[in-house]
């Protein structure tokens, strides 16, 4: 390595060398909930910045297949209350009934709005937007199959994502596109004031100074061997929030999808079955009648993902293995798959080489949503605990989207409430915020010293980590590597804190992790480049995907019930005299409190908690 | 199975070189993506750059041009790649480092455009109450364009991108700009077919079809930019 390289990486760690900018906002991550948030920030007279670490429309809200919920009733009656005691049951109860029917409230109108900023939904004949039946889902509190989900063929994420990123562009937003934030940054009265980014292409670090953040990182199945993220849903806000001393809510709460392309993970949407798809087993069985008599195939996502890998640990999987089932879709009519699912045929097409209009395809449950996140109230408002254990907002620090946790999806989330979730709530955060930042002057903010060690601290580790020369042969080699590291993470993380977890699993995954700990303190990097430094940004997700693994571990470990997605083999009941309650990981000693779930609604009556069946 | 890789760090090398890579033939399986292999060959060596994110043909991040034809790396199998497997970046761009490359221009191309949906005049409030209706057929009409992911491929692969970035619109530029053409629910249709209305932003396409054979999401934008031209003739008649 030249001398001129050590000078240039050692400009990363020093402050001094820093690009400075001011903003009244900034927004990290340009999913669908930041790029909504944007926009309605771009309406007020506030600077506002989004910081994305990759561009724009390659954020993986782009994924999203089925569609977005909402009670619009184009194809049967509907009305949101439905909407919202599908939801609270499909969260097992553990979902807060203020958001929830805040969320269910807003649904119709900005679906529509939606469909004004230029979506290019699915329509019915009468021409209006296009719906079709999710899991889930029900008319009149559970008496029948509701039509809710309101689709643009099967890739509505990618119409939404590239609608609202259009409209940004006429909004005239500003962008930091290809912008690694790597840490929040505190003044030194302990006020949010800021963030550290890496501009990737160049390598430069630069400090956005902000009176407000707000946090939009996506999800971080990535902690996970086999899932539908991409390889940026790292959760990476999600830890940095752990790193500035506040806790992440119910961590414990990972959604298996029922139908991951089996021992590959890309997703087959539940609208293969909302369209009248069949799970097999290796029968031929259509077994889900045993587990949800009444809605079968339609039932809520931890219901079937269950009843999957039930159906394969007993032996009735198909396959040589036996390790997997089948999606049946060869008994509906060509032109409605080609119509309605052309994005999920391809995706069979292409890497299993099979046709589902003649052909059914192998599924297995696949991680693929986090329930749990950052905790906030119904404006965005991040919540810490007071001292007293009262929720309390954290000034100048919002969360929305996934990596947020409100919590409208509880135990459970609701397939289509994830992509309404993102705009309902990336456009509340945006409105508190406009509201807040009227009423201080910029000066108030931009004023105090910053407190910059910790960041510092970690952009030296991760520039002094690079192998200086090949290590001496007298020396035993460490060969080790993030790429290594991180799929020993994902593999324990699979095996120990998958569908089922034990008190056992979950002890063993905790030492397990101490030991990955250990290994990436130590990991040396090859890539001393500044330029596109892949290896250095993995090395910093890797970091950020650890810390959600010790709040996954631990807050499961503590829950000793089974709820949602959430299945202990060794408590398998639902035990809400003890556990009707959120969990509060601190990364500090590992510690949890706890906070009660809300059961008081805004204008309506709770739905207390019942026995869940489909 | 080898690979030749272009490489340049643009703060080492003071020229760009290719390298010679190799896989097992064992680790090579039928149903392996090149994403997956160039993700084995990263591990051989962790410098080795490109962008990649949702792994499955959607975020349109992983362009790249193997044996002289723009792919996405993460839906093209191995095995149908003829050995060695000559990987570079996409054609036309500057480099910033591998085969990833500079494609600001490709995107302002996209912003002139405006690729948004104008619905009502710019101080009308739009009506929440209601969606615009739009007929399943007028909706088909979107069918084709509106599912593009900004990879790239195509305009990297037009000569006529190649010489003039900056002044010709280009295949994904353009057919993104006929699917708010064609939007029923559009009201600048007339403005829109002006501003395109033009020798260099849309007429430097010279019908090389370049562009639809190497689109991976299977789009058209030559078609597109030939309905274009022929709306734009269509508006001068009436
Ligand atoms: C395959 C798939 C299909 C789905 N289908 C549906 C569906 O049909 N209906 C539904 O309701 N939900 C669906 N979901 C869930 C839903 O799509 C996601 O939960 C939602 O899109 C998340 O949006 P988001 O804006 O929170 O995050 P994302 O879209 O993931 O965006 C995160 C953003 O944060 C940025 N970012 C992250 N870390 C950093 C950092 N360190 N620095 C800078 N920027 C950063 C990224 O660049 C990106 O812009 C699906 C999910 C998947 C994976
Ligand atoms: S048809 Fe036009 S846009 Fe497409 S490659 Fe040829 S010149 Fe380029
Ligand atoms: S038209 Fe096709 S090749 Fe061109 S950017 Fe869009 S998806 Fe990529
Ligand atoms: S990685 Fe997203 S298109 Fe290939």
């Amino acid at each position: 390595m030249t001398t001129q390289t050590d000078n240039e990486s050692s400009r990363l760690s020093d402050p001094g060398q820093w690009d400075l900018y001011h903003f009244d906002a900034v927004i990290v991550g340009a999913g669908g909930a930041g790029l909504r948030s944007a926009l309605q920030l771009a309406q007020s007279e506030q600077k506002v910045a989004v910081v994305s670490k990759v561009f724009p429309t390659r954020s993986h809200t782009v994924a999203a297949q089925g569609g977005i919920n909402a009670a619009l009733g184009n194809v049967s009656d509907d009305n949101w209350h439905w909407h919202m005691y599908d939801t609270v049951k499909g969260s097992d109860y553990l979902g807060d009934q203020d958001a929830i029917e805040f969320m269910c409230r807003e649904a119709t109108e900005i679906v529509r709005e939606l469909e004004h900023f230029g979506v290019p939904f699915s329509r019915t004949d009468a021409g209006k937007i296009y719906q079709r039946p999710f899991g889930g889902q029900s008319q009149d509190f559970g008496a029948s199959q509701a039509t809710r989900t309101c689709a643009a063929a099967d890739r509505t994420g990618h119409a939404i994502l590239h609608t609202l990123y259009q409209q940004n562009l006429r909004a005239g937003t500003t962008f930091f596109n290809e912008a690694f934030a790597i840490d929040l940054v505190k003044d030194t009265t302990g006020q949010i004031a800021g963030l550290v980014i890496l501009d990737i292409a160049s390598g430069e670090t630069r400090l956005l100074r902000a009176r407000s953040v707000v946090l939009a990182t996506g999800g971080a199945c990535q902690l996970f061997e086999t899932n539908t993220n991409a390889k940026i849903n790292t959760g990476d806000g999600l830890s940095m929030v752990l790193r500035a001393g506040l806790p992440l809510q119910d961590m414990e709460f990972w959604q298996f999808h029922p139908t991951g392309v089996a021992g590959k993970g890309m997703l087959l949407s539940e609208a293969a079955r909302g369209e009248g798809g069949l799970l097999r087993n290796g029968d031929g069985k259509a077994f889900m009648v045993d587990y949800a008599p009444n809605v079968k195939d339609l039932a809520s996502r931890d219901v079937v993902a269950r009843a999957i890998a039930v159906e394969v640990k007993e032996g009735r999987g198909c396959g040589l293995k036996k390790d997997h089932v089948l999606l049946d879709l060869t008994h509906l009519d060509e032109e409605v798959i080609k119509k309605r699912l052309p994005g999920i045929r391809d995706i069979a097409l292409t890497f299993l080489g099979l046709d589902m209009c003649d052909s059914p395809i192998p599924v297995y449950p696949t991680a693929h949503y986090m329930m749990g996140g950052i905790p906030t109230n119904f404006h965005g408002q991040v919540l810490t605990q007071t001292a007293a254990g009262e929720p309390t907002p954290v000034d100048g620090l919002y969360a929305i989207g996934e990596c947020a946790c409100v919590s409208v999806h509880g135990a459970n989330r609701l397939g289509g409430n994830s992509l309404l979730d993102i705009v309902v709530f990336g456009r509340a955060a945006a409105r508190h915020l406009q509201a807040t930042l009227a009423e201080h002057k910029a000066s108030d903010f931009f004023d105090p010293e910053l407190e910059l060690t910790p960041v510092v601290q970690r952009l030296a580790h991760w520039t002094q980590a690079v192998q200086a020369e090949k290590p001496d042969a007298n020396e035993p080699s460490d060969d080790d590597s993030i790429a290594a590291i991180r799929r020993d993470l994902q593999a324990v993380m699979q095996r120990d804190c998958g569908v089922f977890r034990t008190e056992q699993t979950l002890s063993e995954l905790c030492d397990t992790l101490n030991n990955l700990q250990q290994r990436l303190h130590r990991v040396t990097l090859q890539d001393a480049g500044l330029a596109f430094n892949l290896e250095r940004l993995e090395a910093m997700e890797l970091e950020n995907l650890m810390t959600l693994a010790f709040a996954t571990a631990h807050s499961a470990r503590a829950r000793t019930e089974s709820r949602g997605a959430h299945s202990r083999m060794d408590y398998p009941e639902r035990n809400d005299q003890a556990w009707l309650k959120h969990s509060l990981y601190f990364r500090q000693d590992h510690a949890l409190t706890y906070k009660p779930v809300n059961l008081t609604p805004l204008t309506v009556d709770g739905f207390e908690p019942k026995a869940r069946v489909y | 199975m080898q690979f030749s890789i272009y490489r340049y760090q643009p703060q080492t090398d003071a020229e760009p070189f290719m390298q010679t890579f190799e896989l097992d033939e064992a680790q090579v399986t039928d149903d392996m993506m090149l994403l997956g292999a160039l993700e084995l060959l990263r591990e051989q060596d962790p410098t080795l750059t490109f962008r990649s994110s949702c792994k499955e043909g959607v975020c349109g991040s992983d362009g790249m041009n193997v044996n002289g034809q723009n792919v996405l790396s993460c839906i093209t199998r191995v095995r149908t790649l003829k050995a060695p497997v000559v990987i570079r970046p996409m054609p036309g761009l500057p480099v910033i480092r591998d085969l990833v490359i500079d494609m600001d221009l490709f995107y302002q191309q996209y912003e002139a455009v405006d690729p948004y949906l104008q619905p009502t005049q710019p101080n009308q409030t739009i009506d929440l109450d209601h969606e615009l209706l739009q007929s399943p057929e007028e909706r088909e009409r979107l069918d084709g364009s509106y599912e593009c992911i900004l990879c790239g491929c195509c305009a990297t692969s037009c000569p006529s991108f190649w010489w003039n970035p900056d002044q010709f619109h280009g295949p994904a530029a353009l057919l993104a700009a006929r699917r708010f053409v064609v939007d029923s629910r559009d009201i600048t249709t007339r403005d829109r077919l002006e501003k395109l209305d033009d020798v260099y932003k849309t007429f430097r396409c010279r019908n090389i079809q370049n562009c639809t054979a190497s689109c991976p999401k299977g789009l058209n934008p030559s078609q597109a930019i030939n309905e274009l031209k022929s709306l734009m003739l269509k508006k001068q008649v009436d």
